[in-house]
C-alpha cells in the first residue's frame, strides 16, 4: 500500500533556521486536507443526488448535470464519490479507534508493567508486524459470515495495531524511569494513575500520530479489500467504486472519469494525513526519538 | 552466533504463529470443505456416507479432538502437503501453488530491488543536496506514497496500455504466441514485455518511502561529528557522501525492510488482479471467488512463510552489517 507507513519514527531532522515556519505549513496543510474530507463526508451526501438512483445517462462524460459522469447503470459519479468518501473515512476513522485501543494496551501497559508481560506482548506485536496485512484480512474476512461495517473495521485492526504497540512500547520504556515517574511511584501513586496522568500526556503527540497512520492504514486496507470485492460486496467505499468501475469495463471503455477520482481522493486523503503526521513527527522531542529502537 | 540463534528463533516463532493461524481460524469459524465439495458436485440424492468419509479422508477434516487434528496438520505442513485443491480437484495445493509463485517471486524480486536501489539512491543525493530541485521532489513523494497500488496500476493501464498501446493488457505472456510457460527467448521476452508495467507500478509506489526515509537520515547523519571530520580532512565531497554519510544513514533503511516488504505483498495482491497477471494474489483472490479453501490457505501459508523468509535473511544482513545490533541485549 504505501511505504510511509513503513518508516512511522523516521527521524524528521531539520536544523534549518526556517523550520518552525515550514513545520506550521505542513500542519496547516495537512489539517486544511482532512478537514475538507471530513466536510465532504459530513456534507456532501446530504447535498449531493441519491447515489444509487438509476437514470437513461450510461457512462456518460462530465457534463452540467453530472460533474462527474455517470456509470453504466445511469448513477451520479459525483454522489458515489461523496457517500464513498464517508464510508471509507467511517471504516478508517474505526479502523483508527480500534487499532489505537489494543496498541495503548499493549504498548504502554506492557511497556509500563515489563517483566513477562512485556516480553509476551512485545513478542506478539513483532509476529504480527511481521504478516503480511492485507492476505491475513482476507483470510479472516472470507471466514466470517457478518460482513458489517464494525466487523471489517475490527479484522483490519488485527493487523493495524502492531506497529503503533512496537513504537508506543519504546517511548513508555523511555518514559519509565524518568525522574518525575519515579517521584510519582516513590509518592505512593497507583500504578494505573501513572499510567493515565504521567505516561500518557507525554505520549499524546505520538499516540495522535499513530492514530493518523491507522486510520490512513485502515482506509487503503479497505480500499483494497473493497476493490478485490471482498469487503461484503457494498459499493460504500472508494475501494469498492474501484470494484465496480472496473467488472464494468470502464477501463477499456475510457470511463476515465469513474475510475480515477476515488483513487485520486485516496492519493489525497494519505498525503494529508501524512502531512499532519511529519507535522507532528517534527515537534516530538528528538530525544525521546534517538532510544527508540 | 547468539544473535543469529535469537533471530532464527524469532522467525521460528512467527512461522509458528502463522501455521497456528492458518489452522486454527477456518476451524474457528466456518464448517469443512467437504460440505463445500459436495454442493458444488451434488447431485439430486444426497451422497452416500461412504463417499463423504472418503472426502473427509482426503481432506483432512476429522473429528479428533483439536490438538490431534492440530498435530496431524503440523506434520502434513512438515511433508509439505497443504491437501487438494476444490476448483482443481484433483490437483494437490502445492502444485497449483507452484505454477504460480515464481511469476509472483522473479516480478516482486526485481522490481523491489530495482525500488530500494532507486529510492535509496536518490534520498541520498536529496539529502545531500538539500535545497536543490531533487530535495524538491520530496514533498510531491508523499503524494506518491499514499496512492494505492491497484489504482496507480489502472491509471498506468489506462495511459500507457489502452491509449497509447505501449503494453499489454493482461497477462503475464502473450497467450495467443504460447500455449503455456516454456523455457524459450521468444517466451522469456513475451513474459519481460508483460511484466514491465506491474513492476513499475510497484516501483512507482514503493520508492517515495525509501527516498523520504533515507533523505532524513542522511539530513541527520551530515550534522554527526565524523562527517564534519570527514569534510575537514578534505576528503572528496564524492567520498564524504558515500563512504562516511549514505554508509550509516542507510541502517534504518535496512532495517525498516521487514514491514516495507508485507505492503508490497499486499499491493502485489490487488496489482496482479488488474493486469490478470498469473501470479500468487491472482491465485489467492480466485480461491477466495470460488470458496477454494485449502488453496486459500496453502496460499496464505506460502505467502506468510516468504515474507517471513526474506525478513530473516535481511536481519541477518543487518547485524552483519552493523555490529551494534549483535552485541545490544
Amino acid at each position: 500500500m504505501t511505504a510511509v507507513l513503513a518508516t512511522p519514527t523516521a527521524p524528521a531532522a531539520d536544523a534549518e533556521p526556517h523550520a518552525r515556519q515550514r513545520r506550521s505549513g505542513k500542519l496547516m496543510a495537512g489539517l486544511g486536507i482532512a478537514g475538507a474530507f471530513l466536510l465532504i463526508a459530513v456534507v456532501g451526501p446530504i447535498l449531493s443526488a441519491d447515489p444509487e438512483a438509476l437514470s437513461y445517462d450510461q457512462l456518460q462524460g462530465p457534463s452540467a448535470a453530472h460533474w462527474l459522469g455517470t456509470t453504466n447503470t445511469g448513477q451520479d459519479v459525483a454522489a458515489q464519490l461523496m457517500s464513498a468518501t464517508r464510508g471509507s473515512l467511517w471504516i478508517g476513522v474505526l479502523v483508527g479507534v480500534f487499532a489505537t485501543a489494543v496498541s495503548l494496551l499493549v504498548g504502554v501497559v506492557g511497556g509500563y508493567l515489563g517483566g513477562w508481560l512485556d516480553e509476551t506482548f512485545s513478542l506478539v506485536s513483532n509476529v504480527f508486524l511481521v504478516l503480511p496485512g492485507l492476505p491475513l484480512v482476507i483470510l479472516i474476512t472470507d471466514y466470517t459470515d457478518t460482513k458489517g461495517i464494525m466487523m471489517i473495521a475490527a479484522i483490519i485492526a488485527v493487523t493495524a495495531w502492531a506497529g503503533p504497540a512496537r513504537v508506543l512500547r519504546a517511548q513508555t520504556l523511555s518514559l519509565r524511569h524518568r525522574d518525575y515517574v519515579d517521584a510519582a511511584r516513590v509518592s505512593g501513586e497507583p500504578g494505573w494513575r501513572i499510567v493515565v496522568f504521567e505516561i500518557l500526556p507525554n505520549l499524546a503527540p505520538i499516540i495522535a500520530a499513530q492514530f493518523v497512520f491507522a486510520v490512513l492504514g485502515g482506509v487503503l486496507i479497505e480500499v483494497g479489500l473493497a476493490f478485490l470485492g471482498l469487503a461484503g460486496g457494498a459499493s460504500g467505499s472508494w475501494g469498492g467504486m474501484l470494484y465496480f468501475a472496473l467488472s464494468a469495463s470502464a477501463l477499456p471503455r475510457g470511463a476515465w472519469w469513474w475510475f480515477v477520482p476515488p483513487g485520486l481522493f485516496c492519493a489525497l486523503l494519505g498525503t494529508g494525513l501524512a502531512l499532519i503526521n511529519f507535522a507532528i513527527d517534527e515537534r516530538v522531542n528528538p530525544r525521546l526519538r534517538k532510544e527508540t529502537s | 552466533m547468539r544473535f543469529v540463534l535469537r533471530k532464527v528463533g524469532f522467525y521460528a516463532i512467527a512461522a509458528w504463529a502463522a501455521v497456528t493461524l492458518n489452522f486454527l481460524i477456518p476451524r474457528l469459524i466456518k464448517g469443512n470443505p467437504v460440505d463445500l465439495f459436495l454442493s458444488r458436485v451434488q447431485a439430486t440424492s444426497p451422497p452416500p456416507p461412504e463417499y463423504r468419509r472418503a472426502l473427509e479422508l482426503q481432506f483432512g477434516i476429522s473429528d479428533d479432538p483439536l490438538w490431534v487434528q492440530y498435530f496431524g496438520y503440523l506434520t502434513s505442513i512438515l511433508h509439505g502437503n497443504l491437501g487438494l485443491s476444490i476448483t482443481n480437484y484433483p490437483v494437490p495445493v502445492s502444485t497449483v501453488i507452484a505454477q504460480a509463485l515464481p511469476w509472483t517471486l522473479v516480478l516482486v524480486g526485481i522490481s523491489l530491488m530495482i525500488t530500494v536501489v532507486l529510492g535509496v539512491g536518490l534520498g541520498t543525493i536529496a539529502g545531500w543536496r538539500r535545497g536543490t530541485w531533487i530535495d524538491g521532489l520530496i514533498p510531491s513523494t508523499t503524494f506518491l506514497a499514499a496512492i494505492p497500488y491497484f489504482w496507480l496500476a489502472l491509471i498506468l493501464l489506462y495511459l500507457l496500455g489502452s491509449t497509447l498501446g505501449w503494453f499489454p493488457l493482461n497477462f503475464g505472456y502473450d497467450v495467443s504466441k504460447f500455449a503455456g510457460p516454456e523455457f524459450s527467448g521468444a517466451f522469456l521476452g513475451s513474459a519481460f514485455y508483460h511484466g514491465a508495467l506491474p513492476a513499475l507500478t510497484i516501483v512507482l509506489s514503493g520508492i517515495a518511502g525509501w527516498m523520504l526515509g533515507m533523505r532524513n537520515m542522511m539530513v541527520s547523519t551530515m550534522a554527526e561529528d565524523y562527517v564534519v571530520m570527514a569534510e575537514a580532512k578534505g576528503l572528496s565531497p564524492r567520498r564524504v557522501m558515500v563512504s562516511y554519510a549514505a554508509r550509516n544513514a542507510v541502517l534504518p533503511s535496512v532495517a525498516g525492510f521487514a514491514i516495507s516488504l508485507g505492503f508490497v505483498v499486499s499491493g502485489q495482491i490487488a496489482t496482479e488482479i488488474v493486469f490478470n497477471y498469473p501470479g500468487i494474489g491472482y491465485a489467492l483472490i480466485q480461491a477466495v471467488n470460488s470458496a477454494d479453501y485449502p488453496l486459500m490457505q496453502g496460499i496464505f501459508l506460502i505467502i506468510s512463510l516468504a515474507v517471513l523468509g526474506a525478513n530473516l535473511l535481511v536481519d541477518l544482513l543487518y547485524g552483519l552489517i552493523d555490529p551494534r545490533t549483535r552485541q545490544a541485549g
